[in-house]
């Protein structure tokens, strides 16, 4: 099992109350997913030049102001439960260097221009408790709940993964080539932080869009080079995309209105949405790539 | 026993397992009828019901609804999620909107209209019971269907009726692909007395038998034959 949900807002409404309406879509999908919950949030745009990066420590009584002062930032901290939130005026893959060079005792969860990416083991409602994602306002969000098959219930094997800068990917089902595949990206200089099978789907859409893929191509290679089973959603910096893998035996629907789009592995995630009764839903064909984008601001 | 019983259950309100054990109470009687409001895509909504009740559900329903269903009519005034009226053993399930994967799967009776699309694997394994779709059907649709009948007013999707047995399909639109030993079949009186038939019951009045083309099993793959040993 496992639950994804992906939520688009189309309207101010709906950005003020993202974190609202996106908590109460995880909590729907508790029972497919009780082990662990996830989000990544997109919102706030910094400078390009300049990065969003945020750790999580083992410890809830992290002293992130030293941790502020180590790695320079000059924004922060904004902690969330065991997470905490940094701007620095720096790019985000040196962002990310500083943390691992001064505390690699430290994870990484994101490091981006907009990403925010928040997850924790256990179930889902005490997650959005913990990391009070009521207030949180954005631009769209994605979120996972996790029913653990093939790796450890930990915060690594927890989703989303990030797959690069400003991306993330969660997925509900299980692939069974990914050791060989995570060699093989080994090689190709990818780094991996967990034995998932989801982090490997992850690693391979970072160097396909590394090695000049668009979203959309990248996703479509998943269809020759992945083998299991798949009910992907990609969180962009503009928008998201979902893919299903060509036998489609992982659930997903989506609806939207003219205030939002939204994808989840079960309608009634979808139906705690202002609006749902009226929303226009379908489900997504199989092995076909759907990509929801705002205008990008120049 | 017959009954006038008018009831209805607010899902909003009342826990799921209250209405069905209210319609699994109901066992044996006839007459009555059960409206469910606010079904927010729960699950199993009007699962095994065996009475002759009406049962109308308003809005979206989740995986399983009126599954095993025996004598009732559930007309489902939304979409319906996976597994609809699965395992049914007579009675009518309709659905206003769309519905997902494995509808009717493994149905030994009684008849399913849906109003809009099914997707993949509408009818697998079907046993005997009807399906009536007004819209197209997803890949590999009545996909070891034993008997009954399959009838798309639109288009249905890949590896329609896969490795099939005595079912029969009847498809208005186009064909993606067949399934492996699926053939097309001529249609003869007989089977446009029964296409006539079941676009009557399900209250389609927009299609002709004649439109229609009817898919079936060529025989070769069932009936074991050596010459087919590399085919297993």
């Amino acid at each position: 099992m496992c639950g994804i949900v992906g939520l688009f807002a189309k309207s101010p409404a709906i950005e003020d109350r993202l974190g609202e309406h996106l908590a109460a879509m995880l909590r729907q999908m508790s029972d497919r997913g009780p082990d662990s919950a996830g989000v990544a949030i997109y919102r706030d745009p910094v400078a390009h030049g300049h990065s969003k990066l945020v750790l999580c420590s083992p410890r809830v009584d992290e002293d992130w102001q030293a941790v502020g002062d180590l790695i320079g930032a000059t924004g922060g901290p904004a902690v969330r439960h065991n997470h905490a939130l940094f701007t620095l005026p720096v790019a985000p893959a040196d962002a990310q260097a500083r943390a691992e060079e001064h505390r690699p005792d430290l994870r990484v969860m994101s490091a981006g221009e907009v990403i925010e990416i928040y997850k924790e083991t256990g179930r889902p409602e005490r997650f959005a408790e913990l990391f009070d994602l009521s207030d949180v306002r954005g631009t769209h969000a994605i979120g996972h709940t996790r029913m653990a098959t093939e790796s450890r219930v930990t915060t690594e094997g927890s989703h989303p993964f990030s797959t690069g800068e400003d991306l993330c990917l969660v997925h509900n089902g299980s692939l069974s080539n990914h050791n060989r595949l995570r060699e093989r990206l080994r090689k190709a200089g990818i780094r991996f932080v967990s034995e998932n099978d989801t982090e490997v789907a992850a690693g391979y859409l970072a160097w396909r869009l590394r090695e000049g893929a668009s979203l959309q191509e990248a996703l479509e290679g998943c269809l020759d080079d992945l083998d299991g089973f798949y009910t992907f959603a990609v969180g962009t910096r503009d928008g998201f995309a979902v893919m299903r893998d060509p036998v489609a035996c992982k659930p997903a629907v989506m609806a939207e209105t003219d205030d939002w789009v939204a994808m989840a592995s079960e309608y009634r995630a979808i139906a705690v949405l202002p609006g749902a009764d009226d929303a226009r839903s379908w489900e997504p064909e199989p092995a076909q790539v759907y990509v929801w984008e705002r205008e990008p601001v120049a | 026993m017959s009954t006038t019983l008018e009831e209805t259950f607010d899902l909003g309100e009342t826990p799921l397992r209250a209405l069905n054990q209210r319609l699994h109470d109901l066992a044996g009687t006839s007459g009555g009828h059960v409206r469910v409001t606010n079904p927010s895509g729960a699950h199993a909504v009007a699962c095994g019901i065996d009475a002759e009740l009406e049962v109308d559900v308003d809005g979206h329903v989740g995986y399983y609804c009126a599954g095993m269903n025996k004598h009732a009519t559930v007309r489902v005034h939304g979409n319906a999620g996976s597994g609809l009226a699965e395992n049914m053993m007579s009675g009518r399930v309709e659905v206003d909107g769309s519905a997902s994967q494995y509808c009717g799967a493994t149905a030994h009776g009684g008849l399913i209209v849906v109003h809009g699309d099914t997707s993949l694997r509408c009818g697998i394994s079907l046993k005997g019971g009807e399906i009536v779709v007004r819209g197209s059907v997803g890949g590999n649709s009545m996909f070891m269907a034993q008997s009954g009948a399959l009838v798309v007013c639109g288009d249905a999707g890949e590896a329609l009726g896969d490795s099939i047995y005595e079912a029969r399909i009847y498809v208005r639109g186009s064909v993606k692909g067949l399934g492996a030993d699926c053939v097309e079949k001529d249609l003869g009186e007989e089977h446009l007395a029964q296409l006539r038939d079941l676009l009557e019951r399900a209250g389609v009045d927009d299609a002709e038998p004649s439109q229609f083309r009817r898919y079936g099993s060529a025989r070769e793959l069932y009936t074991f034959k050596i010459d087919n040993a590399g085919a297993y």
